[in-house]
Parts: C-alpha cells; sequence; structure tokens
C-alpha cells in the first residue's frame, strides 16, 4: 500500500500530459494517415486539370468547380447560367436520405424502445439477432433485396398470391426501391444509439408523468423524447451520413434514373470514361455539407447541454 | 371524533399478487380525508405495492379501491386525483424547476394560470430563487421540495409519498419531517406516507397502519400503537421493548398477574381474550421502568445489575432478576428524578409504571 502511495505521488502532473501525447500518437498517426490525408489529397485533386483517359494534369484549375455550378453551353464560350444537372442529384440525394432517415426513425425507435423495456437478461439477445442481418456484405443484401423486390420476385408473388394487389407493382428503379434500400442498409445504426439511450433512461419519469396527468403521447413527446435526444441524434445523423454518400443501393435499386451523389462520384474515377478532378470536387462539395450539418447539430447539443448543465 | 370524518381512501379485502408470490394479502383500510396516514414496516412487506396501487401504477389482483367512495379500478394513473412524490423524486431533468412544476397545471389545461400558481408552490416550499436551474444543479433536499412542489400544485385530493426523506442526512431529514407536516396542515390534503423509520412515523402520523410480510399488523393513533401493541411483531418494530414469555396464573382488580419465571409476578391490566393459564407474550417498556435500591414499591422485582450503557440522552441498564429473565431498563442522562446509575454487580429493585407492561393479544 505504502509503495504504491509514494508511487502515486511522484507521478507529477508532467508525466500524465507526456505520457497522454505518446499513447495518443498512435490514433493521431491512424487519423493523419487514413483521413486527414486521404481528404486532402482531395482537395488537391478538386483543383487540378483533368486527364481525358483519367487522372490528373498537375496544373491548378477552377474547371471542375465550375462544371459542377455552372453550365456554359456545349464549346463553352455561351454566358454562364446556374448548372441545375448536379445540383438536382445533390438535392436529390438529401431528399432520399433524409426519407431513409425518417423511415429508419418511424421504425427504429419503437424497435428500441421494445428492446430497451424488455427484461435486462433478453435484451443482448434482441441486440444481436438485430445485427445478425448485418454479418453479410452489403453488396450482397443490396443485391437480394433487388431480387425481393422486382416486378415477379417473391414478394409480388406473395401480394398476388394472397389478392391484396392483381398486378405486380413496380418497385426496383424507383425513388422508393432507394429509400427501402438505404433504410434497410442503415436501419442498425438507428436502433442501436436510441436503445443505448432508452436503456439509460429512468423510467420512473414516465410514471410521473402519467401520474401528473399526462397522457401516454404527451409523456412520450414532452418527457421521453426530450430525454433521449441525444441518442435520437445520433442516430440520425449515422443514418443520414452514410446514405448521402451512398452508391450501391442507388445504383442497384434505383436505376439510372435515381442517380445519386455517391454514383456521380463513383463514376468519375471507373474506367476511362472519368473526370477525377470533378470527382474530387462533387466529394469536397458533399464532405463540406455533411460538416455543415454536423456542425449545426454539434451546435444545438452543447446548447442543450449548457441548459442542462 | 375521527367517524364524523369523510373517508378519502378505503381499501377494501386488496390483494396484490405476483405471480404465486402474494405481496398484499388481503388488506382492508380506511383513510381519512385531511389524515396524515403513515405505512409504516420492514422493508420488503409491501408499502410501495399498496401506494402504486393507489395511484394506479399496478392492478388490484383482488378486492377494490376507493376514492370518496367510488372505486378507482378502472382510472389510468393519470385520470386520478391523486399525486405521488416519488422516492428518487423523479424530477424532469430536461425543465427548469419552474417548468417541473408547471407541469401538472398545463397538464390539467390550467396552461394560463400555471406560472402564478407554480411560483407560489416555489414559495411555498422556499425555492423561488431556484425557478430558473435545472434539477441537477441542486441538492437532494432541494430536489425533494421540488418533487413536493409539483406534486402539490394540480391540488390532489390525495398525495402519496414513498419514503420521501430517506435519502436526506439526519439533520435535514428532521428538518423536512416539520416542514412536511406543517405543509400537510397548511393545505389539508390527505397525505400517505410511506417509511419503514418507526421514529418518523410516530413523530408525523395521525395514524399508522402496521404492516408486515404483505399483511396489516395494527392501525391506531401513534399514541395507541405504541402503548398498545397488539402482537410481538409491532411491539418489537415499534420503539424498543422487552419481550417476555408469560403464564397468567390469576386476576386480581382487573388486572393480570403474570408469572415471568423464577418465582417473579408482575401485575398487568387485563386484556380481552387472555385467560387464567394462557401463555402470552409481554411487552415491557425499557423507558418506564426505574431502578431503586430499596423495596418501596411491595410490587419491585429483585434484581443484579449486570451492565450499564451510555448512549448520549439515555443510560440503559441492563439486570437480571435473581433466577428469571433480564431486563433492559432505560434511564434518561439526567440529575433530576429516579435517574441514578447503579454499579454493575449492584443488587436493586425493578419498578415500573401502570402501563409499562402490556400483554400482547397475539
Ligand atoms: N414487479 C414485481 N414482481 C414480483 N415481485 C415484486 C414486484 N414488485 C414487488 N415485488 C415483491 O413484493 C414485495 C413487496 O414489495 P414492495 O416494494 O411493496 O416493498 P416495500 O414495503 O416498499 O419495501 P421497501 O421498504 O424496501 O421499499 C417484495 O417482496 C417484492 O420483492
Ligand atoms: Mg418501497
Amino acid at each position: 500500500m505504502a509503495g504504491g502511495a509514494a508511487t502515486g505521488a511522484s507521478v507529477t502532473t508532467d508525466t500524465y500530459a507526456e505520457a497522454r501525447t505518446w499513447l495518443l500518437l498512435p490514433a493521431w498517426a491512424v487519423l493523419g494517415f487514413f483521413v486527414l490525408a486521404p481528404v486532402g489529397m482531395m482537395l488537391v485533386y478538386s483543383f487540378l486539370t483533368k486527364e481525358f483517359r483519367g487522372g490528373v494534369i498537375w496544373e491548378f484549375s477552377l474547371a471542375a468547380y465550375d462544371q459542377f455550378f455552372f453550365d456554359r453551353g456545349l464549346f463553352g464560350d455561351e454566358a454562364p447560367k446556374i448548372e441545375w444537372t448536379y445540383i438536382n442529384i445533390f438535392w436529390r440525394s438529401i431528399w432520399q436520405a433524409g426519407l431513409a432517415t425518417v423511415m429508419s426513425l418511424l421504425i427504429g425507435f419503437p424497435t428500441a424502445y421494445f428492446i430497451a423495456t424488455r427484461p435486462e437478461k433478453v435484451r443482448p439477445i434482441w441486440v444481436f439477432l438485430i445485427t445478425i442481418p448485418y454479418w453479410v456484405n452489403l453488396l450482397i443484401r443490396t443485391v437480394s433485396m433487388k431480387f425481393l423486390l422486382r416486378d415477379n420476385g417473391p414478394l409480388n408473388e406473395f401480394l398476388m398470391s394472397v389478392g391484396v394487389v392483381s398486378e405486380p407493382i413496380h418497385i426496383i428503379n424507383t425513388n422508393f426501391a432507394v429509400q427501402l434500400g438505404l433504410f434497410y442498409s442503415y436501419l442498425p445504426f438507428m436502433v442501436l444509439p436510441v436503445y443505448a439511450s432508452v436503456e439509460r433512461y429512468n423510467f420512473t419519469l414516465s410514471e410521473a408523468a402519467a401520474d401528473l396527468y399526462a397522457s401516454k403521447w404527451t409523456t412520450l413527446r414532452r418527457v421521453l423524447l426530450p430525454t433521449v435526444k441525444p441518442g435520437v441524434i445520433a442516430g440520425c445523423i449515422l443514418v443520414f451520413v452514410p446514405s448521402l454518400g451512398s452508391f450501391l443501393a442507388p445504383d442497384l435499386l434505383g436505376g439510372a434514373k435515381n442517380f445519386m451523389i455517391g454514383s456521380l462520384i463513383e463514376e468519375q474515377f471507373k474506367g476511362s470514361a472519368g473526370n477525377w478532378p470533378f470527382g474530387a470536387a462533387a466529394a469536397m462539395i458533399l464532405l463540406s455539407m455533411v460538416l455543415v450539418i454536423l456542425m449545426v447539430f454539434a451546435r444545438q447539443q452543447a446548447k442543450s447541454g449548457k441548459e442542462a448543465g | 371524533m375521527a367517524e364524523a370524518r369523510q373517508i378519502a381512501i378505503d381499501v377494501r379485502d386488496a390483494v396484490k399478487r405476483y405471480g404465486d408470490f402474494t405481496a398484499l394479502k388481503r388488506i382492508s383500510l380506511s383513510i381519512h380525508d385531511n389524515e396524515f396516514f403513515t405505512l409504516l414496516g420492514p422493508s420488503g412487506c409491501g408499502k410501495t405495492t399498496l401506494l402504486r396501487m393507489i395511484a394506479g401504477f399496478e392492478d388490484v389482483t383482488e378486492g377494490g379501491i376507493f376514492l370518496y367512495g367510488k372505486e378507482i379500478e378502472d382510472l389510468p394513473p393519470n385520470r386520478r386525483p391523486v399525486n405521488t412524490v416519488f422516492q428518487n423524486y423523479a424530477l424532469f431533468p430536461h425543465m427548469t424547476v419552474l417548468e417541473n412544476v408547471m407541469f401538472p397545471l398545463e397538464m390539467l389545461g390550467k396552461g394560463r394560470e400555471a406560472r402564478a400558481r407554480a411560483g407560489e408552490m416555489l414559495e411555498l416550499v422556499q425555492l423561488s430563487q431556484f425557478a430558473n436551474r435545472k434539477p441537477n444543479q441542486l441538492s437532494g433536499g432541494q430536489q425533494q421540495r421540488v418533487a413536493l412542489a409539483r406534486a402539490l400544485a394540480p391540488q390532489p385530493k390525495v398525495l402519496l409519498l414513498d419514503e420521501p426523506l430517506s435519502a436526506l442526512d439526519l439533520k435535514l431529514r428532521k428538518a423536512m419531517q416539520i416542514e412536511l407536516k406543517h405543509i400537510q396542515r397548511e393545505t389539508g390534503i390527505t397525505f400517505i406516507f410511506v417509511t419503514h423509520d418507526q421514529e418518523e412515523a410516530l413523530t408525523m402520523s395521525d395514524r399508522i397502519a402496521v404492516m408486515s410480510a404483505g399483511e396489516l399488523q395494527q392501525l391506531g393513533t401513534p399514541g395507541e400503537i405504541y402503548e398498545y401493541p397488539r402482537n410481538m411483531f409491532v411491539a418489537d418494530f415499534i420503539g424498543e421493548t422487552n419481550l417476555l414469555e408469560v403464564s397468567v396464573d390469576a386476576f386480581a382488580e382487573g388486572r393480570a398477574v403474570c408469572h415471568l419465571g423464577g418465582g417473579h409476578e408482575m401485575k398487568v391490566d387485563a386484556v380481552e381474550g387472555i385467560g387464567v393459564g394462557s401463555k402470552v407474550h409481554l411487552s415491557v417498556r425499557p423507558e418506564r421502568l426505574f431502578l431503586t435500591d430499596e423495596k418501596i414499591d411491595p410490587d419491585a422485582l429483585h434484581a443484579t445489575v449486570l451492565e450499564n450503557v451510555f448512549v448520549g440522552t439515555n443510560i440503559m441498564t441492563i439486570v437480571d432478576l435473581d433466577d428469571g429473565p433480564n431486563f433492559t431498563i432505560r434511564a434518561a442522562n439526567s440529575d433530576r428524578g429516579n435517574a441514578r446509575v447503579f454499579p454493575e454487580g449492584s443488587p436493586v429493585f425493578v419498578n415500573g409504571d401502570r402501563g409499562a407492561a402490556r400483554l400482547l393479544v397475539d
């Protein structure tokens, strides 16, 4: 005991600070190498000149951003007009990702609530069951979804056999199919953080609300939701952000008409038809958008945290 | 006087079962209007269960609960004019103190007067200056008072309090006991107070229901419960007592002559249902006994001092009746009256007031 105390006393704040620097080094190295470097490269590439068979010429140019926002006619000599093509793709992506997030919340929240209100012993089993489908590769899951949803696939056959519909309903190659795909791809990212915060929720608060004359709905709205808000926001970010940049679901389920940012970017780097600086610029614009959204959320969180703190 | 009063809560033959475990075994009790009523009993005896049944959080397996004569079984908690002060306060963490107190008023559609009324309630519990704080910026005692203000704000007919003071330190607890009693008198609301602290129950209550293992043991005023415990459990649980097994030898002048063993006898007020020859239990309160070195009272018992224990306000003396049982005697730590400390080993006489000893019916 005495020895331990002596050692404890000899470790000064300085030593801790030094130890912290060294301990954090691997984390910084990984972050620098795998996050900052690629992002930096993208940023640089987005300001270079395109090489026609893919790749770049090391010459500064704003052409990529110009192409994204402005239409200067076929030969590039007309007065610049706003180019809506890419802005529309971005807008559609935000819309699709937003709807997928709303769907995940509507399904994910009750699911998380259900799990959190089970007896403590069976909760891990439910969480495990939720994650099982996600052990399978995303590509395979998305392809199987395409198979399930197609016009003469099992879903339509089932619906027709029970007489709900007489003709197969077209789901594949619609916006809805993309939303469904995104929703299914990222659902656990909603369920898990919401579950974590509902599990920590003190259910006596709901009893107190009922005792103080609140209906079930009011209790949900005025007591449960505000209390578990951090988990809900985390879930929404975790579904929205990857949905926004996703290209598998839009490609496989949405077809050419329902193109999203992810596919647009992917295409610029595929084969010789691509345009690297343009792809990099689109990626940078996407990244800035995500950062702005995250900052708005963080700002709000900090504000409500300060109020509560 | 109590008979004339209206009954606020009437629990009739209430049974509560969880699976095959019976938490409450056919409890019947009536709580009067404006009464400070306490449910007292050891941990796990079913106090919270009964309270939650009145609040509507648990359904009644058998029997019924009536609020001013109306059966409330079918009313969900948010439709019962009954409020609860929860043991862990259950304040809404994202709302300020004022918003917490305004909450029930808004729920009742009294949004317009909510702010003013909530302000009054905070004044009542002396927390006006904390109105805009969040609950986690308050001490335990302050949170406790917010919970009280919040539950009182909608002017419930009955207020349920589940061990509201158990998380507070002794000093604050005593202060809150007085404050609670005060508020109850001022508002005239019926309080049903749960505690496992017998001293707290005796200090605060108009009437006490002593419970054990899901059963009602005795119901009465603090004086009745303390002076006339009905059974071993009550005598032992409330205050301190000497519990003795005795046999009733005879009756003289309305008093039962009890044989304590070793030839010692004690005269005790007779109780209905206990006849000559019964083997029963006797409860003798230590503070109603006193020691003398001469036999002044002819009924005094001869004994030897075994041990003196100093407990601050009192001195506890343990004596051994010659060939008989041991007794604990408690004397005030004072130079007045009969209080006198006899050294260990000295021969003494044990005297008692008329009401010192009670026969226990069951
Ligand atoms: N939901 C439940 N399921 C099964 N048994 C329960 C349940 N709730 C309570 N019990 C049991 O019922 C009995 C009474 O519980 P209750 O909470 O009413 O005790 P209490 O008198 O309030 O005790 P304490 O002073 O410790 O709060 C206990 O034995 C408890 O284990
Ligand atoms: Mg309890």
